[in-house]
This record gives structure tokens, C-alpha cells and sequence, in this order.
């Protein structure tokens, strides 16, 4: 694979946290002791009872398989080590703080799957597991992810152009909207069955793109990252990137995509709309009530002193391609 | 049933207290440095200072109370420490707060403490706090008299304020706050003498 970091640090071995450590790291925490432990209520807590009706034992990780792609071009930007993309995650359905996904999606069954492309289309179609990989030429885009909690990564996405898939469904002249649905299966995600754990968003989780942001080149459904196969707290098997937008729009374990011709409704934008906004295009002009938009901390190696914080470009440095997208919009109000 | 403690046992007791309360930081910091807190030590740290500090205002609020209930009048000089660990643990909080996640970028640090209610709330109570820590000397409290009492019944506003704080900064995750919530209108609770006292006093 083409991946190499051209300059500064590259990432050496040594600077790889051991995968033990990633996977123990609760029972480390929880060995800080009784303050430790978070809070005196922590939701391990919550885990543990869950963990009664479980199994006992961890289930094993789930297995990636390496897929074939074109290869993307060298990028600028030190990548995030792959054991931070795929231990840092905001998946909810899996738990709502960022070390739980990776610990709670891993007995996750992909396969079968069906993702459903419906709606104003000519020609609705269903992908089955299978379909995933083989109906579209799988191609690497090392994109940027800004999350709108202000830190980043660099990810080394596989995937589709969503614009080839759009053109296989061949939308009518009334679809002006695609609405994503990610999987609704409370029985495999822990979230969706208790509000604790699921962070107390209502489910299933929902995204949407206005058409012309669908067709943008940028967009893609991707199936895998770092060479191998989505693994489940990263949105196995199938999920939407859309790098320059906050990364909650990048919707993950997609089982429908629907046209429409109204604006969709979207998760965190029914849960807070002065938050969320439908467009959320990453502008470090524009603050979240909470953070501070102008700038993030890009995720790399280092502990916790490494100097990280660096300022947040519009769209996420991605304005040349899609800057024309939102001509003559009033991007602080339409955020 | 009174519970009689042999002053001999205290200063035992109160080592325990110290290694208790600093071998989770310690512990934390050494992980945070070596890389092992995962991918983001820094929410870590944050989140875990100030959680710490809020248990530890809490068990605070719970000793006097405890004290009387159980009868063990020893617990009472268990309070100033803790009271102060609180105010250490909100001090790391703070401090992370500036050196990792700002990054001693100043301006941001003081945008984000006006901009940020919730923020604004959280340096209310650690502006609050750091007085009473100030005021705890046992000098200084001599010399305040009565006025030490009154300044001191802020740590019931405090503790509020770091309820109101939490809740305010977690996304839609609000089940821990409104536990914390709970707890802390039940520790009020025990006090509803003191607070409708309060009440009558103020003037109609």
C-alpha cells in the first residue's frame, strides 16, 4: 500500500500503544482506584450489568479481511496511527463514551446485510453483503475527519464514489434529498436498548445530503480503512464519508438510502437544532454553543503532550471542491 | 451507639486519605505520558479531574451529615482535607484544561471561560472554591471569626454550580449529570433545616 508520511514524524513502531493496553484499558482506568473509577456511578457499571445477561467471556475481535483498491496518492498529513481510528469512535448505538464502541461492537454480525436504495428512484436496488465490494470499483481517499467536538484525524478510507451509485438508482426529477438510515437492531446494539449507554439519542440514528452534495466527488460509501475491511465500531460493513463536513453527518452501518424531495430530518439536528445544523459543513468561523470552531487537536502519536492543536480550515480544506456548493448561502445561519 | 476513634488511629487514617485521593492522579498522569490513556488522553485527563473533583466535593457534603447520623464525631477532621483534595483535583482540572486542550494558547483560554456558559460556570466554582481552599488555613480562619462560616456555606453553591456545569457540557449523555443531581439534592436534603433557617432570616 502507498501510504507513507512524506514528512515531520513519521510514526515508528514504538509509538504504537500496544493493543493490550487498548483492549484492557477499562480494567486500567478502573485500577486508578475508587476515584478512578470515573465517577462513582461509572457506566462500567452499566457494562457489568449488561455483562450479566452476556456472555461472560469477550467476544473475539472481529475479523477484518484485506480488500483490493486503487491505491490513493501520498498525503501531506501525518495519518492517525490505525489503533486511535479504531479505538477513538462516536458510535452510540455501542456506547456513548469513546473507548466503548471498540470494546462493546465486536460480536457485531455484517453479514448478511442489506442496504436498500428506495425512493424517487427509476430503478431501486438492494446491496447484499456481498454486493458491497464487487458493484463498484473500490478506490483509497486519505481524507481528513473533523469532528465537531474539535479533534481530528487523518483516515486512509476505502470506498465507492456515491456519485456512481446515485447514478445507478437513476433518481427522478422529484429527488432532491437522500436520506441515510443506519441499522435499528437493539439485540446486537447495546445503545439502542438502554439510554444510559446509548447517550440518550432516539434511534435509529438518521442523516441526509442534499442532492448536489451527493453527486460531489469528494463523497463516498466506504467499506474499509487501512487496507482491510470497516471493523463494526468504525461502521462495518458500509458508512457515508463526507470529509468536509462535522463527522457526525458521515453516517455509519447504513442499511437504507432513500430520495426524497424535502429536507430530510436528522438526528442530532431533532435533538438540538442550535447545535446541529442539516448542513454542518466544518467553519471555523461559526462556534458550536461549546467549543470553539477555529481550531482542533489532529489526533497523531504522542501522549499527552504532544503539541496538537492546529487551526481549522473552511470545509475542512476542502473549499475548492465544494465552496461552489453553497454559493449565495448564508453559511451562519444555514450552518 | 456513639463510635468512639482513638486519636492515636487519625493520623493513620489520614495517610490512608492521602494515598487514597493523590494514587489515582499520579497513576493517570504516568498513563496520560507514556500514551497509554487511548487515543485521546487529553479528554481523559480532563474528564477524570473533574469528575474527581465533583465526588470529592460531594463525600465532603456527606461527612457532617454522616457524622451526626452515625455518630462518629472523628470523621469531622476528615472534611478540611477532602474539602482541599476537591480543590486540588479541580486545580488539574483546570490546568489540563489549559496545557493540553488549549494549549496555553491564552486567548482562547479566556474567550472559551466568557464565550462558554458552561465554562463560566465551572471558573465560578473554582474562583469560589480556591477562596475557601485560601480561607482553610487554620490562621486565617481564626482571624474571620463568624465570617468564616458564611464564606464557607458557599461549597453548597459550588457543588451546585459543578452539577450545573457537568450537565451543561456533555452533548445528550444527561443521565450522569441528573444522577449527580440527585445526590446532590439529597445531601442538601439533610441540611433543609440550615437552608430553610436561611429563609427566615432573609427579610420580607
Amino acid at each position: 500500500m502507498l501510504i507513507k508520511s512524506t514528512n515531520r514524524s513519521d510514526s515508528k513502531e514504538s509509538d504504537v500503544t500496544d493493543e493490550k493496553i487498548y483492549l484492557n484499558r477499562r480494567e486500567i482506568v478502573k485500577n486508578m482506584g475508587f476515584l478512578g473509577a470515573g465517577t462513582l456511578l461509572s457506566t462500567s457499571a452499566a457494562a457489568s450489568v449488561f455483562d450479566l445477561f452476556g456472555d461472560d467471556t469477550p467476544p473475539a475481535l472481529f475479523k477484518q479481511t484485506n480488500l483490493e483498491f486503487t491505491p490513493d496518492k501520498p498525503f501531506a498529513e501525518e495519518l492517525t496511527p490505525e489503533e486511535k481510528t479504531i479505538t477513538h469512535n462516536n458510535f452510540y448505538e455501542f456506547g456513548a463514551q469513546k473507548h466503548q464502541p471498540a470494546e462493546l461492537a465486536q460480536g457485531f454480525k455484517v453479514d448478511p446485510w442489506q442496504l436498500k436504495i428506495s425512493g424517487e428512484v427509476e430503478k431501486p436496488f438492494t446491496l447484499d453483503y456481498d454486493d458491497l465490494y464487487s458493484s463498484f470499483d473500490l478506490e483509497e481517499r486519505i481524507y481528513r475527519l473533523r469532528c465537531v467536538e474539535a479533534w481530528s484525524m487523518v483516515v486512509p478510507w476505502i470506498g465507492f464514489s456515491l456519485a456512481d451509485l446515485v447514478k445507478k438508482a437513476k433518481p427522478t426529477s422529484k429527488a432532491k434529498y437522500l436520506a441515510f438510515e443506519t441499522l435499528y437492531d437493539p439485540k446486537q446494539m447495546p445503545g439502542q436498548r438502554n439510554r444510559r449507554l446509548g447517550g440518550g439519542i432516539d434511534y435509529p440514528y438518521l442523516e441526509g445530503l442534499r442532492m448536489d452534495e451527493a453527486m460531489n466527488p469528494l463523497a463516498i460509501m466506504s467499506v474499509g480503512l487501512y487496507g482491510k475491511t470497516l471493523p463494526p465500531q468504525n461502521g462495518a460493513p458500509i458508512r457515508l464519508v463526507v470529509p468536509w463536513k462535522y463527522g457526525f453527518k458521515s453516517i455509519k452501518s447504513v442499511v437504507g438510502i432513500k430520495f426524497v424531495e424535502k429536507q430530510p430530518p436528522t438526528t442530532w439536528n431533532i435533538l438540538a437544532a442550535n447545535e446541529y445544523g442539516f448542513y454542518a459543513n466544518v467553519n471555523p468561523d461559526v462556534d458550536h454553543p461549546r467549543w470553539s470552531q477555529a481550531s482542533e487537536r489532529r489526533i497523531t502519536t504522542g501522549g499527552i503532550f504532544a503539541q496538537n492543536r492546529i487551526a481549522t480550515l473552511p470545509f475542512n480544506g476542502y473549499g475548492d471542491q465544494v465552496a461552489g456548493l453553497y454559493k449565495g448561502m448564508n453559511l451562519r445561519k444555514l450552518y | 451507639m456513639a463510635i468512639a476513634v482513638s486519636q492515636k488511629a487519625i493520623p493513620y487514617l489520614k495517610a490512608l486519605v492521602h494515598i487514597t485521593a493523590l494514587y489515582p492522579l499520579v497513576n493517570l498522569y504516568y498513563q496520560a505520558i507514556s500514551d497509554r490513556l487511548g487515543a485521546d488522553p487529553v479528554e481523559v485527563v480532563i474528564h477524570f479531574t473533574g469528575i474527581g473533583a465533583l465526588n470529592l466535593l460531594l463525600i465532603s457534603l456527606l461527612i457532617s451529615p454522616a457524622a451526626k447520623f452515625f455518630k462518629i464525631g472523628a470523621l469531622i477532621q476528615f472534611r478540611r482535607m477532602i474539602g482541599l483534595y476537591a480543590f486540588f483535583y479541580a486545580l488539574c482540572h483546570i490546568l489540563n484544561f489549559l496545557s493540553f486542550e488549549v494549549q496555553f494558547d491564552l486567548q482562547l483560554f479566556i474567550d472559551e471561560v466568557f464565550e462558554r456558559p458552561y465554562i463560566t460556570v465551572g471558573m465560578t466554582a473554582f474562583l469560589l472554591l480556591t477562596a475557601l481552599a485560601v480561607t482553610s488555613i487554620a490562621k486565617i480562619r481564626r482571624k474571620m471569626k463568624k465570617n468564616w462560616q458564611t464564606l464557607h456555606n458557599f461549597t453548597y453553591l459550588i457543588a451546585l454550580l459543578g452539577v450545573v456545569h457537568f450537565y451543561w457540557s456533555v452533548k445528550s449523555e444527561i443521565i450522569e449529570p441528573l444522577i449527580y443531581g440527585g445526590l446532590y439534592a439529597i445531601l442538601m436534603g439533610f441540611r433543609h433545616q440550615k437552608v430553610q433557617g436561611w429563609r427566615k432570616k432573609r427579610p420580607q
